[in-house]
């Protein structure tokens, strides 16, 4: 049997997973143009090693994600953004 | 007339007045072949994120203008023959770009009065 501490529960616990439903931050703030000369914005959407995140992490909508994609590359051109990175964060 | 965005990376091992001329004869390029400046910043010197030519720092510099197409090539070329530059990126505005790169350039000045 279980040890002393063991705390049953009658009816199983209903850990509610309220699935907070992801948004495109730029259709939501209106942005229409993700400039590529501003790195801290960029960095936002680039995990620690400087690579781009995924649209299912950051919820951004095709449209937006390839521009996105387009901005940060072109950052990276003028060393703005490093190719590989080990602490960006 | 197209607008372009140019941003440039010098030689961090120019002096001043070394970046300045360099400037002005990427600028007087443009004037020659009939092309119009409309915005110029200096970033000045940057830390780059990785190493160019073994250089950690770079004098940044930012030049949108408006010419025509075939301007832009041998404009490349200017770039590529100078050594004092290290990395260049043209990027052509379009219609949101050039709307942000207004509101940018009014957000740059008032700041600037600010100051």
């Amino acid at each position: 049997m279980g040890n002393k501490t063991d705390i049953k529960y009658l009816s199983p616990v209903d850990i509610e997973l309220k699935h907070q439903n992801k948004y495109c931050r730029f259709k939501k703030m209106g942005i229409d143009y993700i400039d590529y000369k501003d790195p801290e914005f960029l960095m936002r959407f680039l995990n620690e090693q400087g690579k781009i995140l995924p649209r299912r992490i950051t919820g951004n909508s095709l449209k937006f994600q390839r521009r996105l994609a387009v901005s940060v590359k072109r950052a990276r051109q003028i060393a703005l953004l490093p190719y590989v990175a080990d602490n960006l964060k | 007339m197209t607008t372009y965005e140019t941003v440039f990376i010098m030689n961090p091992v120019l002096s001043e007045d070394q970046v300045k001329e360099a400037v002005k004869k990427f600028v007087n390029h443009i004037k020659a072949n009939k092309g119009k400046i409309t915005n110029e910043e200096n970033w000045g010197l940057k830390k780059l994120k990785y190493t160019i030519q073994k250089k950690k720092t770079g004098f940044y510099y930012l030049m949108e203008f408006q010419a025509d197409g075939q301007v832009i090539n041998d404009f490349e070329v200017e770039f590529k023959r100078d050594e004092r530059v290290i990395r260049w990126q043209t990027v052509k505005l379009e219609k949101s770009a050039l709307a942000y790169a207004d509101r940018r350039k009014k957000k740059l000045s008032t700041n600037a009065k600010a100051e």
